[in-house]
């Protein structure tokens, strides 16, 4: 049907199928595959695996023995089951758990860059020379788990903030990477946890000084490459005394039939009176409409309030992933200290989400705002799981908790499952949800003001997740709004 | 002798003593199930924050043979609930019936014990109904119950009958020389167009220890309407598992008001399942906490067919060491389209070493229903409170009155009056107020 017959006629449900079909139809357009010699480990994971990255990597003798205790931390271990998602068996021995794009010698500036890799950015709309002269986003652009290009370092550096990859950090920054690295999510949090820190490649920390207001937003592309390559990345952010933040990770990844594993693991540190910004824009494959490949997304992220007056704000939007299993968590360890989590998940055709967050109120007058919003279509299956906990000592503890799910079709599935446990008598913690379908009468009242269908779901569903919408920093609203669009546009039921 | 060892020696003493019955086969599969599934541990998702299995630390006499012991009429006078004068009185004494102790005023209530019920005219209703529970409660103690289930009753309401004395079913361990378990197990069958109200409580003779394991089915055809108060006061030493399994397989109402303001360890499972369109329920809680009681509410709502409702409230004061568990899970299945499900569950903490732990949950596989939920923890209202000390009330009144007024949207929910003004009453007690 042509989009003028569209606004001719008014038969909102024989429409909405056809609309549904077309977004269904979607293809997934940033799947290509990047031609790069890849350096890869042998497939496989064991102790030599773990010693070959290392070593890979020149990484101290402490680093070596710290991954390898994770690693027979995680294989006393057993994967966890208790999620809402249901996908065949992972072969942890039929991943390569290292692959570095080759490079003869570090590029001194962006023009000695790969071009195959420039290309890469380009087709993602991140090209990094426009990045920098125009939108003054320093990025630290990660393909298949090694730094290629730290843009605006110098300038940073003058402020004496450090943001470089992980593998720098140990090279440069020891004594900060000892100090904060497992001290949040420890070696045997989680099952994907001890593996991450088992075999992780890469990532970013980000090291703010006393008093420091980061003068832009920093941001990490990610994307991940090779066939057959498990990503797992490792970030660190520390936010010094008074200091502010404001951190972005976005993410696409190239179509690919097989499933690939991503077991990251985020930990941010917030000092007294800091405050940190983190948000994610999630657009990895989900797999074709059949359900098949697509990335398995098992991250760990957790923040601590660790100083009074602290903040640290997660803001994420999953589109993508065939599973993701992803609960950003806030530590509210200093008094009046702040853990806020808005989400908005998507999932489409056979895609399914279990994600939500845990808010640990330990100190006093601690506050914490939870806004979740899932929309499911297609065959998918999205749930909310959060967890509120008041501890016996956290007097004047506070929490808001707002699950709303939007299903988009008969098919799909929405599930809440919010813990709530208080142990102090002052602690004041709500929590609502709600599920609903787009109303018919809503799609009416646009169509008689000549909105036609397709716009007026993408209407309803953008103001459905407008609340979180607007937490995102500018740069990435743009994108997330796109991301929005091109996952459920139309997708009435 | 561990309790686990003596139910398994009862349980082979009871297979043999009754030989081979229609319910056999039924029991022989709940033991099994018991014996490779166990006691629940904290590791079940289901009984994360009850510890159940310090309960089964303790021995006890669980003598299903010697019966109705030594209780006589008298002693179950404190029991009794108000207006039993006029009602049906179903007494069951250790967790087994007692005709003697009984009083059925109603010719269309039908009482038979399950092992007979499976030979006569409801032998069908019986083998088809019984054990229906197992398929959503898949832990131990379920099959445990169900182990044992021919020593259950049968309670038949007559078709298109209205059952004018409301059915009262006292649940009396006799724990005066030693520690009881007790598991109860009825089956209850209401037909096409019948009405029937039910009201249970729990008593403790004694100052020993008792626990209760038990598992109620009721099935409620075609347009029936069924009421059903639940009172757990019990003495503070006393735990309970009760399980109340509903199936709406027509057309029906029904109404459900549970409340628990003592014990040791209280669990009540409420499912009901709607399973015929345009159906409707609405269920209430109310617990009051003091001491060490713990009370863990799970609810389950699944909506099977289209065009179903649902209520639910749960409120709930805790003081003391109390603890409070509410899970409430409302699950809408793929047909289940234009269903309207609602839950609620507030809590006030009033001590320092109050808990609650609360988890409304909802699944959804339909798309077009209105589901909501929500639940809040917090204290009295201090405004209100300083409106009330303000005009000259004193600190104690302020409170009772405040705590009463939260109290109330469920009591008003508790249609028979007699019952009410008990409930009403047993709060003004633990409030240590009254206001006349």
């Amino acid at each position: 049907m042509k989009s003028d017959e569209i606004q001719s006629e008014n038969i909102v449900v024989d429409e909405g199928l056809d609309i549904l079909e077309q977004t269904v139809r979607n293809e997934y357009k940033y799947g290509f595959v990047t031609d790069i010699e890849a350096d890869s480990a042998p497939k496989g994971l064991n102790e030599d695996t773990i010693r070959f990255i290392s070593a890979k990597k020149e990484e101290p003798e402490w680093m070596l023995e710290w991954r390898l205790k994770a690693f027979r931390q995680w294989l006393k271990m057993q994967e966890p089951h208790w999620a809402n998602l249901k996908y065949p068996a992972i072969d942890y021995q039929d991943i390569i758990y290292y692959s570095a794009p080759k490079q003869k010698e570090k590029p001194k500036s962006l023009d000695e860059i790969d071009p195959e890799l420039r290309k890469t950015f380009e087709k993602l709309g991140i090209s990094l020379d426009e990045q920098k002269r125009l939108t003054g986003v320093a990025v630290d652009a990660v393909i298949d788990s090694v730094s290629i290009a730290t843009t605006f370092k110098e300038q940073l550096a003058e402020q004496g903030i450090i943001f470089c990859s992980m593998s720098e950090a140990i090279q440069n920054h020891p004594e900060l990477v000892r100090q904060y690295l497992s001290s949040v999510v420890p070696v045997t949090d989680n099952y994907f946890a001890a593996l991450n820190a088992a075999v992780f490649s890469d990532g970013s920390f980000v090291y703010i000084p006393k008093g420091v207001r980061c003068p832009m937003e920093l941001s990490t592309y990610f994307r991940i490459n090779a066939e057959n390559t498990g990503q797992f990345e490792r970030t660190l952010i520390v936010a010094d005394e008074g200091s502010f933040v404001s951190y972005l990770e976005g993410c696409t990844a190239p179509m690919r039939d097989e499933n690939q594993l991503h077991a990251a693991v985020v930990e941010l540190v917030a000092m007294d009176n800091a405050e940190i910004k983190y948000s994610t824009v999630q657009n990895w494959y989900p797999g074709d409409k059949e359900g098949n490949g697509g990335i398995y997304n098992f991250v760990t992220k957790r923040g601590i309030c660790k100083g009074n007056h602290s903040k640290i704000s997660w803001t994420q939007v999953e589109t993508g992933s065939a599973i993701t299993w992803k609960y950003p968590s806030v530590i509210l360890k200093g008094d009046h200290s702040v853990g806020e989590f808005y989400s908005v998940a998507v999932t489409n055709n056979y895609q399914q989400a279990d994600t939500g967050t845990k808010m640990m109120h330990l100190g006093k007058n601690t506050r914490s705002r939870i806004v979740s919003k899932g929309i499911s279509a297609g065959f998918s299956q999205n749930s909310y799981r959060g967890l509120v906990h008041v501890g016996k000592n956290a007097t004047g503890a506070r929490n808001f908790s707002q699950c709303d799910s939007l299903l988009l079709g008969d098919k799909c599935g929405a599930h809440t499952f919010p813990y709530i446990e208080v142990k102090n008598k002052s602690g004041v913690v709500e929590h609502e949800a709600t599920t609903s379908k787009i109303g018919e009468d809503q799609i009416f009242y646009c169509n008689q003001r000549g909105i036609d269908t397709e716009t007026a779901v993408a209407l309803i569903v953008n103001g459905f997740a407008k609340e979180v919408m607007a937490h995102l920093p500018m740069e990435f609203a743009v994108e997330a709004q796109k991301l929005l669009a091109i996952s459920l546009e139309g997708s009435v039921g | 002798m561990n309790t686990i060892d003596l139910i398994k020696e009862k349980y082979q003493q009871s297979q043999s003593n009754n030989g081979s019955s229609l319910l056999t086969s039924l029991e022989q599969d709940a033991f099994q199930t018991f014996t490779t599934v166990g006691i629940p541990t904290v590791k079940h998702e289901e009984w994360k924050y009850t510890r159940i299995s310090g309960v089964f630390n303790k021995e006890y006499a669980f003598n299903p043979e010697s019966l109705p012991g030594n209780v006589t009429a008298s002693d179950l006078d404190p029991v009794r609930l108000p207006g039993h004068a006029e009602a049906n009185e179903l007494v069951f004494i250790n967790g087994l019936y007692a005709p003697s102790l009984s009083t059925l005023r109603s010719s269309s209530l039908t009482v038979l014990s399950l092992e007979e019920a499976t030979k006569g005219e409801f032998r069908d209703t019986v083998l088809q109904q019984l054990g229906q529970s197992s398929r959503y409660i898949k832990d131990g103690l379920n099959a445990l119950n169900t182990a044992f289930a021919a020593e259950g009753v049968f309670i038949h309401v007559k078709k298109g009958k209205i059952v004018e004395h409301p059915v009262y079913i006292y649940q009396v361990s006799d724990a005066r020389s030693a520690n009881i378990l007790a598991q109860p197990r009825t089956l209850i069958h209401v037909s096409e167009n019948a009405q029937v109200i039910f009201a249970e409580t729990y008593a403790t003779l004694g100052l020993q220890e008792s626990f209760t394991n038990q598992v109620t089915e009721v099935v409620v055809e075609q347009a029936a309407v069924v009421e059903y108060y639940k009172i757990q006061n019990d003495t503070a030493v006393c735990s309970q598992v009760g399980t109340t399994h509903i199936r709406q397989v027509g057309k029906s109402l029904v109404n459900t008001v549970t409340v628990s303001l003592n014990g040791a360890v209280v669990r009540n499972n409420l499912n009901i399942a709607m399973e015929a369109e345009h159906s409707e329920s609405h269920f209430y809680g109310l617990y009051f906490l003091k001491g060490d009681t713990l009370v863990d509410n799970h609810t389950v709502v699944d909506n099977v067919k289209p065009h179903c409702e649902s209520n639910e409230l749960y409120k709930g004061v805790i003081d003391d060491n109390g603890t409070a568990i509410f899970n409430g899970k409302i699950f809408v299945q793929k047909d289940a389209q234009k269903t309207n499900a609602f839950q609620s569950n507030k809590n006030i903490l009033l001590s320092d070493n109050a808990t609650v732990n609360t988890k409304p949950q909802l699944e959804i596989f339909a798309d077009d229903v209105k589901c909501s939920h929500g639940c809040t923890v917090g204290q009295l209202d201090e405004e209100a409170f300083f409106y009330l000390r303000s005009r000259g009330i004193s600190e104690k009144a302020a409170k009772s009155l405040l705590v009463h007024a939260f109290a109330i949207d469920i009591l008003e929910h508790i249609k028979p009056e007699p019952i009410r003004q008990y409930v009403d009453q047993l709060i003004s007690e633990r409030l240590e107020f009254n206001f006349e």
